[in-house]
């Protein structure tokens, strides 16, 4: 389903989108207050910017670097082309110790990948246990933003999903009450898991550590409890030294809900006695993308979401109405590049008011991406052929004078008509302003006129 | 000093009155005012819609008309950025000489005072492009120091007062061909920004950019005809005043 379609149908509850759209703002509105009281805010996004371009300059040798440091600390890495790959190496390290159910913290790469179906398809059971994403995973839906997985739904519908599956009373909505519910039933899972999984906000090259970031600490629930940890990580999330977390870590939670910091920030540098711990590097498009100038910036994101939370459309039409799993601004420049058909619609999804741009704490230029990708999709022929029409038939009048103020007189004619009948995308809502008298040029030359003939 | 004046296609066709008190502004601060025949369009529809090579014709023919001009003013943020940009893509020195009116007569004419009167509660509808594009204001995002060149200018105004906004830059949704192809959210969108408005008091809307107006006032026309749309060049060269006493829209 193409973007429109699926946000007309999103605003077909408009107090449900206008929910939708206040309580995103409050959080983007909560991102002002806390960046507000960082005075060097704006040199943060700098330096934040310069160190992921540099980074990326040198993909290669940061993640070898990566990579050597971690399995000298003991941690087994490996290296997937592509989701089915990754799929098989986190199969494969389970199989091998038996294991039958895997708890996950949030990580979006393994939504990507479609890493849960594929393991319960072979008998393995997954607990995602954020909390947000737990409760995605009991309606069988995915995630429709990528830091607040359910926030598209309401207290009272997580009250309903909770007596369903979890047995709390029906009409519980004391969020206080629902949060304890959903803590007992996980802890179930945290003491009976027999691997953790988690992703990973930042890996560091210098040292081979990497830093999971999360509000609930189910991350470290996970990894602390099972005797195996599995960490999934797309391959731009490397950053060079320890000291780059300092700029990332303060500007990561601060654009993505406001807060000064994540709850836990933990670092992650080589397995307990007689733990084990893997890290699967994942490429899927990644490589592609770098090589691509107009895009590589995209590869900069460290997911927080604020682009989401500022967007006017996705405030107004949710994560769901978008054709890729990361929605909003930066899943529209992300999503034509692993599959432009597919994802054709995505880029038009933008007013291009550059909001996004300007809320991104590492400089992503979103809506100049948007922009490019609009122009790549046309070129490979994924627009209905009328918008093509339309488009060349318009610069043709605009180009010749006197087409041009054919067009324009006919247009002047025909609006009252058009605002009584009501039938096109425009005036079905809007009106067409009065015709004016005359036009600009026909103004000008009696202007020029009356200069010329004065004494 | 001569200045070459672009009247998008739009304010061409549907807002002379636009066009107009952008004229009467910069003759009365005595410039020659020029304005080519060609082109009738940036290419801005063409190339937000994914097909900047049929534009390439405006800005060609962009190049060439105003290529004599030291100063190029245009009343529309949206088609000032579109034209710099295309202009600056191609390497043009033109494109470094392009002003939306704000920005000129703030930056380049330096205007302290106006001699215009405006005793309205006026909304200012901050558009996208000239806010984060042109960089006319500081938009709310960014945590630098508050300003913004329309409203100074707006200030200078007899009588005229401010309302202030729950949300001050946020995007009204017009988008171009997107207030056609994604009509539902652009309506929404421009419902809140109207809304807004009129919460504060607003008896006016006006904004640097005419298009956005062209959305909220057809939407202002349905929902809340008592609230109006202006284009900032209108209140500043005080031609307002004497359209609204004519009929809202016909010229003196």
């Amino acid at each position: 389903m193409n973007h429109a379609t699926a946000a007309h149908e999103f605003q077909r509850d408009p107090a449900r989108a206008a929910w939708h759209d206040q309580t995103l703002w409050m959080v983007r509105t909560k991102r002002d207050r806390m960046a507000a009281r960082v005075p060097e805010w704006e040199q943060l996004r700098e330096a934040a910017s310069q160190i992921k371009e540099h980074t990326l300059s040198k993909l290669a040798d940061y993640l070898e670097q990566f990579a050597d440091n971690a399995e000298a600390n003991g941690i087994h890495v490996h290296w997937a082309a592509d989701g089915d790959e990754h799929n098989r190496i986190v199969h494969s390290i389970l199989e091998k110790r038996g294991a039958r159910k895997l708890v996950k913290s949030k990580s979006m790469l393994t939504e990507e990948c479609h890493l849960n179906p594929y393991l319960e398809k072979h008998g393995i059971e997954v607990i995602d246990t954020d909390l947000g994403e737990r409760i995605v995973q009991l309606q069988k839906m995915p995630p429709s933003h990528i830091v607040m997985p359910a926030i598209h739904l309401k207290r009272a519908k997580v009250g309903e999903v909770f007596h369903e599956h979890l047995g709390t009373p029906a009409g519980l909505d004391d969020p206080q009450q629902l949060t304890e519910a959903a803590r007992q039933h996980l802890r179930q899972h945290f003491l009976t898991a027999d691997a953790a999984l988690t992703g990973v906000n930042f890996a560091i090259a210098e040292t081979g550590g990497f830093v999971v970031c999360t509000n609930e600490g189910n991350a470290d629930m996970g990894a602390h409890l099972a005797p195996v940890h599995i960490a999934c990580m797309g391959l731009e999330k490397i950053i060079p030294q320890q000291v780059h977390l300092g700029v990332f870590l303060r500007l990561l939670a601060r654009s993505a809900t406001g807060q000064p910091s994540t709850v836990f920030s933990s670092h992650f540098i080589k397995p307990r006695p007689g733990q084990e711990m893997h890290i699967v590097i994942v490429d899927t498009g990644r490589s592609r993308q770098l090589a691509r100038p107009d895009y590589r910036k995209s590869l900069a994101c460290i997911r927080c979401a604020a682009c989401f939370n500022t967007c006017p459309v996705y405030r107004r039409s949710g994560g769901y109405s978008y054709s890729y799993f990361i929605a909003g601004p930066i899943g529209s420049i992300l999503a034509p590049n692993v599959d432009k058909a597919a994802h054709s619609s995505m880029p038009f999804a933008s007013t291009l008011c550059g909001s996004c741009t300007a809320v991104c704490p590492v400089k992503i230029d979103i809506h100049t991406q948007l922009l490019k990708w609009r122009q790549d999709i046309t070129g490979s022929g994924y627009t209905p052929w009328w918008k093509k029409a339309a488009m060349q038939v318009t610069a043709f009048i605009v180009s010749c004078p006197p087409l041009f103020r054919l067009g324009g007189w006919l247009m002047r004619k025909t609006t009252p008509l058009l605002n009584l009948l009501r039938l096109d995308p425009w005036t079905k809502h809007r009106d067409l302003t009065t015709p004016p008298k005359q036009t600009f040029r026909q103004w000008h030359n009696k202007q020029s006129n009356k200069i010329k003939t004065a004494p | 000093m001569t200045i070459g004046l672009f009247i998008p296609c739009y304010i061409y066709q549907l807002y002379p009155q636009v066009g107009q008190a952008t004229y009467t502004l910069l003759t009365r601060l005595g410039y020659q005012v020029e304005v080519p025949e060609k082109p009738a369009c940036c290419g801005q529809p063409m190339s937000n819609s994914g097909f900047a090579k049929l534009g390439t014709g405006c800005i060609t023919d962009f190049a060439r008309e105003y290529a004599s001009f030291d100063h190029i003013v245009s009343p529309s943020g949206s088609c000032v950025l579109h034209l710099k940009e295309s202009l600056e893509a191609q390497h043009s020195p033109l494109a470094h000489r392009v002003y939306e009116l704000c920005e000129f007569l703030h930056d380049i004419a330096k205007v302290d005072s106006l001699p215009s009167r405006f005793p309205h509660r006026v909304g200012l509808h901050q558009s996208c492009h000239g806010l984060r594009g042109l960089g006319l204001g500081s938009p709310s995002e960014c945590m630098v120091p508050a300003f913004s060149k329309p409203a100074h200018l707006l200030q200078m105004v007899a009588g005229l007062e401010l309302v202030p906004l729950d949300r001050c830059d946020e995007c009204c949704g017009f988008g171009g061909t997107f207030s056609v192809f994604e009509s539902d959210v652009s309506v929404s969108m421009g419902r809140d920004r109207i809304h807004d408005h009129i919460t504060h008091g607003a008896e006016f809307i006006t904004s640097a950019d005419m298009s956005c107006l062209m959305h909220l006032g057809g939407l202002l026309s349905r929902e809340a005809p008592q609230v109006k749309v202006l284009h900032i060049a209108e209140i500043l060269a005080g031609t307002a005043e004497k359209e609204l006493a004519v009929d809202g829209n016909g010229l003196p």
